[in-house]
């Protein structure tokens, strides 16, 4: 039986290798925290329909459980050797040697790191956090509150944080941003009926099919106001509050406005487990740090390295929908390449 | 006058470029300001003239910070400078001695082997016959290291050298021609009449045995004297320019004059001084990012050349590392803000809408600048810092307030800067505070250059500090953290602030020292100053720099400029602080650990 190794036991890892075991391949997933199912742990609703995040865990699971997998948690690979015939055995961090006809990696993405927009005064001021610390707030059930446990008046949600911006090296749209500002626009404003909702936004990117229809409601239902403009600094004032600094480009003025909270919309980037499966297997990544795609319409799973598959965010930002297909299309081509190399 | 024909191209060249240089240097002079003449005129018949003159000794003919920055590139220009200079003068006073007398035809100092065929008898004779010969084969040692560079620049320091045009190619041929002409008709006459020393002379009985030398001795001579005609009709559309107008340079520079925020005859004079020796293309970091046309010495033969175009001009970081190795000490810098402002007088922005008022009343004034405004932890830290010690101080741009006006400086935009100048000084005055307190190399520069605040002490916030550390109004603690500290280039060879921020720090961590610090200081490549680069090269800049600092180990990175702090920390996972932060951050530790209060941080 044709032995497969997967690095990285988010929703794609899983997806892939359930459907690759359940075709008849011994698969082992590799993961490096506790627990699979990675950021999808930490997520409350998905975007458009506002389904929990507990309900694709919980898909991934059964399909886990109907499957005959090798799941590896808290482990990492420290050495891997490549065979003439493409094959590679592999060496984890517990002295575990594994052998692979195959790799799949799925290494997923990091949240952009915020503290680097300094400007922003993340982990500076107290009110100001990230769409990852509001989805945790909201996951927990905790009530939105600012630092001195009031109720915000105004909140603010700033798009593109670390997404198409040049001068902190992310030219690319991370396109999950827009669409999940607006759904916790709506969700903040569900549970604060009378503050105000502010997006300072560049464009709004909104290519799902159901998507323009949450934008369109998050104006007319939550009455959520959309700012065309990026913010350029925040100030905290003494009571904690915050002064937005930005130029609002459809009226074409500079604009100050105080806030209570201020939410940053972070991109997604290629973390560091992507970066050291690049260089550990000698992958090409492009220059925005993501894994180098071998042909844009015929070959999103193959890496730049035969015999070693690609799928989820390790390759570019993407949607849950999108990286679940993404993981199919990865199990399909691999079984494929291993039917061809008998 | 029986001058011999062949004299005559070398005669015309040297009075051709003798008085091209007087009248070029008319022009330049009339052209300086009303006050810089008056600085020439008052400080000619002074102790001023002597020093200009050692220092043309030093410089033009020794070329010491040559030697400083490389011995072998040093000994190259020094056995041209010195060695021709000498062998002018030895020939001239040995035709003196020769003749009795001062007054001789000219050209039969330089042509004297020709003129005076009787072979040396007396021991002065021989000396300066000797001593002739000797410097020639210093000068062929200069000449040989000069070829060696064209194929292998390694050896002097250099890695890459300066392209040459069609003038300094023709000049070029008649330098290097000189002198083993000189060599070979002196060898030939010395073959004929045997009046050649050690070198000459068995050069000349080698060439008798198989060469005809009466029928080519005239021949040679010609040569000779075309080679140096050659090289002075070349002189002023070559780089060879540079050697009589560095003189003049030396000469005016002593005299107190200064360049101007406009061009003027400074400008020409300090354009036409580079020697296009090229040492500037080795201190630019811009070439790490594959920018290769726009380093000080192509800007400079551009203007010269009047070519100068924008992409060029306004391609540069202004971090002044070229300025610093420049061997003719030009201003660099300030020679390219020139230029930007020459360029850009038409789009000056109004800044109508600038409010003036009356400031509170403080002790201290606090400029964080734009660029601490976004970098709000180093502000934050400041304020923390000011309030614990009981500093009556206004925090000038909270809310609203103008730029210092440097950035629009470096982007020529002078006339647009004076208005902010012009805003910003009427509130500093009306507080009546004694001290300016700036977070940012960038606005401490210009308050100390560009505006007059009498009464009022300009400061950085590393000098600042360190005076709070003194006057035991901070307290210390040593952490054990070991950093190196970042020079900003504003700060450091902009201001020349060195030491203060050193010693602030050394009571809050260890400093590792480094290679690439105070004068040599690498930039972050965040410049301001810099409007053409792209986002790419800049991080291909910052990284080389990050890789610099990584050779050191170090637990952070410490720095006293907001920009180069945002700079670095996008592009590395080591700590990056300003050292306002590192300040505060020790005494919220130090106050933690004496009286267990948690204080903001």
């Amino acid at each position: 039986m044709k032995q497969i190794v997967t690095i990285g036991g988010g929703i794609a890892g899983i997806e892939a290798s359930t459907t690759l075991a359940q075709m008849g391949y011994d698969v082992t997933i590799i993961e490096k925290d506790k627990n699979t199912g990675g950021k999808m742990n930490e997520w409350n609703v998905l975007f458009p329909n506002e389904r929990p995040a507990t309900e694709i865990t919980d898909y991934l699971y059964k399909k886990i459980n109907n499957s005959n997998l090798h799941i590896l948690t808290g482990t990492t690979i420290s050495k891997a050797t490549r065979k003439p015939n493409g094959s590679y055995s592999l060496l984890t961090d517990k002295n575990e040697k594994l052998h692979a006809d195959t790799i799949l990696i799925s290494t997923g993405f990091e949240p952009f790191d915020a503290t680097k927009k300094e400007e922003y005064g993340y982990s500076i001021y107290e009110n100001v956090i990230t769409s990852v610390d509001l989805e945790n707030m909201l996951r927990k059930g905790q009530p939105i509150l600012t630092s001195k446990g009031k109720k915000p008046k105004r909140i603010a949600f700033i798009h593109c944080v670390g997404s198409r911006d040049a001068k902190c090296g992310n030219k690319y749209c991370s396109r999950v941003c827009c669409v999940t500002g607006i759904k916790q626009a709506i969700e903040c404003s569900r549970q604060l009926p009378d503050s105000e909702m502010f997006c300072f936004y560049l464009d709004i990117r909104m290519f799902g099919l159901e998507w323009e229809k949450l934008y369109q409601s998050a104006q007319e239902e939550y009455n959520v106001q959309f700012i065309r403009g990026r913010m350029s600094e925040a100030c905290e004032n003494q009571d904690e509050s915050l002064i937005i600094k930005a130029e609002d480009t459809l009226s074409g003025l500079p604009l100050k406005m105080k806030v209570d909270l201020i939410v940053l919309l972070v991109g997604i980037t290629p973390g560091k487990g992507t970066k050291d499966m690049a260089s550990m297997f000698s992958l090409e990544r492009e220059e925005n740090g993501f894994l180098h795609i071998d042909d844009p319409h015929f070959g999103k799973n193959y890496s730049s390295k035969k015999g070693v598959f690609i799928t989820g965010t390790c390759v570019g930002p993407m949607t849950v929908d999108e990286t679940l297909e993404n993981a199919r299309s990865a199990a399909v081509e691999i079984d494929n390449y291993l039917t061809k190399i008998k | 006058m029986d001058i011999p024909f062949f004299a005559w191209p070398f005669l015309l060249g040297i009075t051709f470029i003798i008085v091209f240089f007087i009248i070029i240097s008319i022009i330049w002079i009339t052209g300086l300001s009303g006050i810089d003449r008056v600085r020439i005129r008052k400080n000619f018949f002074t102790v001023k003239t002597f020093q200009a003159i050692w220092e043309v000794f030093r410089e033009s003919l020794i070329h010491r910070k040559m030697y400083k920055r490389n011995p072998v590139l040093g000994y190259m220009h020094m056995s041209f400078a010195f060695g021709w200079f000498l062998l002018i003068v030895v020939g001239h006073i040995e035709a003196a001695v020769h003749y009795h007398t001062l007054n001789f035809p000219f050209w039969k100092s330089i042509f004297f082997r020709y003129a005076e065929t009787n072979p040396p008898v007396t021991f002065i004779a021989k000396a300066f016959s000797a001593a002739s010969d000797f410097l020639l084969i210093y000068i062929f040692s200069g000449v040989f290291l000069a070829l060696y560079k064209r194929f292998n620049s390694k050896p002097f320091g250099m890695k890459k050298t300066t392209h040459l045009k069609t003038g300094d190619k023709i000049a070029l041929i008649g330098l290097w021609l000189i002198f083993p002409t000189r060599y070979v008709c002196e060898s030939i006459t010395a073959g004929i009449y045997h009046n050649g020393s050690f070198f000459t002379q068995p050069t000349g009985n080698f060439l008798a045995s198989f060469l005809p030398l009466q029928s080519i001795e005239l021949a040679s001579w010609w040569v000779y004297s075309l080679s140096l005609a050659v090289f002075f009709f070349a002189l002023p559309v070559s780089r060879y320019m540079h050697i009589p107008v560095e003189i003049l340079l030396i000469f005016v520079r002593k005299y107190g004059v200064r360049l101007k925020k406009h061009v003027n005859g400074y400008t020409r004079i300090q354009t036409f001084a580079c020697s296009r020796c090229g040492v500037c293309l080795d201190s630019c970091q811009m070439i790490k990012a594959n920018i290769n046309n726009s380093q000080s010495v192509y800007f400079l033969k551009q203007i010269r050349g009047r070519k100068l175009n924008d992409e060029q001009l306004f391609n540069c970081l202004l971090c002044g590392r070229c300025q610093k190795d420049c061997p003719v000490g030009l201003d660099l810098n300030d020679l390219r803000i020139t230029q930007r402002i020459e360029s850009t007088k038409t789009y000056n922005s109004k800044y109508d809408y600038l409010k003036g008022g009356i400031s509170p009343q403080a002790d201290v004034v606090y400029f964080t600048g734009c660029m601490t405004h976004l970098t709000p932890s180093i502000k934050k830290a400041m304020l923390n810092v000011l309030d614990y010690a009981n500093i009556n101080y206004w925090f000038m741009d909270k809310d609203e307030a103008s730029c210092c006006g440097r950035p629009l400086m470096q982007a020529g935009q002078y006339e647009a800067a004076k208005k902010l100048i012009r805003n910003n000084t009427e509130k500093i005055l009306s507080s009546g505070a004694k001290i300016l307190l700036v977070s940012c190399p960038i606005c401490y520069q210009i308050f100390n250059e560009d505006y007059k605040l009498p009464g009022v002490k300009v400061m950085h916030h590393s000098e600042y500090l360190l005076e709070l550390v003194n006057q035991g109004l901070i307290p210390t603690i040593k952490l054990p953290v070991n950093a190196v500290y970042h020079d900003p280039c504003t700060l450091g060879r902009g201001s020349h602030i060195y030491e203060p921020p050193r010693e602030l720090l050394k009571n809050y961590l260890s400093l590792i020292p480094m290679k690439q610090e105070k004068e040599d200081a690498l930039c972050c490549g965040g410049s301001l100053g810099n409007i053409k680069i792209e986002m790419d090269e800049r991080k291909q800049i910052r990284d080389d720099v990050l890789d610099t600092f990584k050779s050191y180990n170090p637990d952070q990175i410490i720095t006293a400029c907001p920009l180069c702090k945002k700079t670095f920390a996008m592009g590395t996972d080591i700590e990056i602080h300003d050292l306002a932060e590192v300040v505060w951050k020790g005494i919220s530790r130090k106050e933690h650990l004496d009286k267990k209060i948690r204080l903001p941080i």
